[in-house]
């Protein structure tokens, strides 16, 4: 077939049998997806946790991974998020003409990885074929199953909790801007399925769980105090960050604790139990830097409930928001 | 020797008279915020935040004529991310680009060259904003246009320089008693330009890094030094007395001091730099931008800008004015004293 995309390949016909046949069917092939059929039919549970994201990441290919890969993570790690077993994802393609096929199949073969990676089945897929440049835009659905009533919500955290955050911060970020300003460095990112990193910690009582992603673990744990209605206060001392992202951050005058990340979650659980959650995550694969970050306390005013401090290194206290603006980096 | 134990307690316990720092560097006002140093100052030090973060103090003419310059046919606008969302008199740059302005935001002036060259049929304008740390870079721009005679690169210039409207805050009768001398730009001016300054109205000055424990030292020298007028350099590993002459004589090269509009301030005479007379055919028109109009009338960066009120005193902080829907410059950049002090949840 050809070596980019042209609009024939959306428009239904033999093209677009070539390209589904040639770059997704011989990627995702399997019993469910083999059969052609309008909607997959597949096993179900009691309960399940449904999530949807779209992925619209520049450039498609940066170091430790691509747009594949990271909208298998994205949504799997969401449905990790609620306790859910991940089993089924959807995906649908949005492909602008001019997009290499190249590309495309080195992108299907990742996805085609991660899944398996992340013991999931794509069971449905689509593509649709628009004007543009070349880009590639890719939308996943995730089905995952719950199998006890155990809640694991944003809502839960309690006074008395620890907070742990399972790996280094801000190495999506930091890789995807250093891509994009061709800084040269060795800095990866971190995207990456954490069906292990949750697998280890389900015999804990999880209060809450959640996805570290755009806006850094910042704007995660103040949403996590909103929620439940708590005070959140992190040690600056005890957050990892890799000292390649630490020095850049500092060069950018970017703040690692807003910086996204694709492959780590914030866990909060009881302080009794941090440190054997903390040991079972760190023999998890990709939770090797984990570390107790901080806790949970009771509000002692208005003001503070809902709120995120930082104990910084020199000893001061510093009020946390969500992140504001676009971080973009500073021009003095 | 003084432990930095000692020097936070003597901050969180000094009882003398109120003192009034000012910070006229935004990287201080935001590394301030990020170490928690107001909560560990006695209330008697108040921390004030000046005119340093240059998009905070860009006219909003110059914003105005920069969104002119983007609509035109053939031209391109190419700034750093700050600048975008910089309110001029009716709207932003980043406004613009939803009407159809060309603009490119990118993370250095080099970036430019290679731009051009490849899209010969356009003009590309750099939004040439900033202080002395900015402006030799401005200056490698002007060398590499030249030297690879490039004709469609310009630059829409609004450069400020940092001692003359310290002293001009100063003349103003601004309520400060100590300054925290920017790092950056004294690594490039050398402490010295600060002494005249010191000594004229017999208060301290003190260059800072911008470490938790480097802004703790200098604010300690600060308030020990009051009511002397001396520069003490507490960033010696960068900063010298001289400065980086090699900078200094690139930047003369290509530019001359000339008089500034500053947001919210007015004129100050000789606060500015702009294209030697040789150089003027790669400017873009960037003189005669004094006019200054608010988008919104109770915007108070004026004010804030001069150290006369905290960000919050501004009936618009928080309120009308965030960072999603910035009123003022201030709230603009994450070096605003707005920003800071919003994103930062500061109070002091």
């Amino acid at each position: 077939m050809n070596k980019t995309i042209t609009m024939q390949h959306g428009s239904g016909g033999s093209a677009t049998a070539e390209l589904i046949h040639e770059v997704f069917e011989s990627a995702f092939s399997n019993e469910i997806l083999s059969q052609m059929e309008d909607a997959a039919a597949v096993d179900g549970a009691a309960k399940i946790a449904m999530t949807t994201d779209s992925f619209v990441v520049t450039p498609l290919f940066f170091p430790n991974g691509d747009i594949g890969r990271l909208s298998i993570c994205g949504t799997v790690n969401d449905l990790l998020s609620r306790g859910a077993y991940p089993k089924y994802i959807t995906c649908g393609f949005i492909v602008e003409e001019g997009a290499s096929v190249d590309d495309l199949k080195k992108i299907a073969r990742s996805m085609s990885e991660t899944a398996a990676e992340a013991g999931v089945q794509i069971v449905a897929g689509d593509t649709k074929v628009i004007e543009g440049s070349g880009g590639v835009y890719i939308n996943t659905t995730g089905v995952g199953f719950l199998t006890d009533d155990r809640d694991i919500s944003a809502a839960n955290a309690r006074p008395g909790d620890a907070i742990i955050v399972t790996g280094n911060l801000g190495d999506h970020h930091a890789a995807l801007l250093s891509c994009r300003m061709e800084v040269e460095n060795d800095i990866q990112s971190d995207n990456a399925p954490l069906n292990d990193i949750v697998d280890h910690i389900r015999k804990f009582n999880i209060h809450t769980l959640r996805d570290v992603t755009r806006g850094g673990l910042a704007t995660v744990l103040k949403e996590l105090a909103e929620a439940s209605r708590q005070k959140f206060i992190i040690e600056d001392a005890l957050l990892p960050v890799d000292s390649g992202v630490r020095d850049f951050c500092g060069i950018m005058g970017l703040d690692p604790l807003y910086m996204g990340n694709e492959g780590k979650m914030a866990v909060i659980l009881p302080e009794a139990e941090a440190k054997e959650a903390l040991k079972s995550i760190k023999e998890s694969r990709y939770g090797e830097n984990a570390a107790i970050i901080g806790r949970v306390e009771s509000p002692g005013s208005v003001e503070e409930e809902g709120g995120l401090y930082s104990r910084t290194n020199i000893g001061g206290l510093r009020s946390l928001s969500v992140l504001m603006g676009e971080g973009l980096p500073r021009i003095c | 020797m003084i432990t930095l134990e000692e020097i936070k307690n003597f901050l969180k316990e000094y009882d003398g008279p109120d003192i009034n720092i000012m910070e006229v560097c935004g990287s201080h006002t935001d590394a301030i915020s990020k170490n928690g140093i107001p909560s560990m100052l006695s209330e008697r030090i108040h921390l004030l935040s000046g005119p340093g973060c240059p998009v905070c103090v860009t006219p909003s003419s110059y914003i105005d004529r920069l969104i002119a310059l983007s609509m035109e046919e053939g031209m391109v606008i190419a700034t750093f991310g700050d600048l975008i969302r910089v309110p001029g008199s009716s709207m932003s740059l980043s406004d613009a680009k939803g009407q159809g302005a060309k603009v490119v935001m990118v993370y250095s002036p080099m970036d430019i060259l290679d731009m051009a060259k490849k899209d010969p049929d356009k003009t590309y304008v750099f939004a040439a904003v900033g202080f002395e740390t900015t402006t030799p870079v401005y200056a490698c721009l002007m060398d590499e246009i030249i030297k690879q005679d490039i004709k469609n690169i310009r630059l829409l210039t609004a450069l400020k320089t940092m001692p003359r409207v310290i002293d001009h805050l100063m003349e103003e009768g601004a309520p400060i008693d100590g300054f925290l001398a920017p790092g950056h730009v004294s690594v490039v001016t050398g402490y010295g330009v600060f002494e005249p300054i010191a000594e004229k109205y017999k208060i301290p000055f003190g260059v800072s890094g911008f470490s938790g424990q480097e802004l703790l030292v200098a604010l300690y020298g600060i308030v020990k030094n009051a009511g002397c007028g001396v520069v003490k350099n507490y960033y010696p590993s960068v900063v010298t007395k001289e400065g980086n002459t090699k900078a200094k004589s690139l930047t003369d090269t290509y530019f001359e001091v000339s008089d500034a509009s500053w947001r919210g301030m007015g004129m100050v005479g000789g606060s500015g730099m702009e294209l030697k007379e040789e150089y003027k055919k790669y400017d873009m028109g960037s003189k005669g931008l004094y006019e200054d109009h608010k988008k919104n009338k109770a915007c108070r960066c004026d004010q804030v800008l001069m150290g006369k009120i905290k960000p919050n005193d501004c009936p618009l902080f928080g309120k009308t004015c965030m960072p999603e829907n910035p009123q003022g410059a201030c709230m603009v950049s994450t070096e605003g004293s707005c920003f800071s002090y919003f994103a930062n949840g500061r109070t002091m």
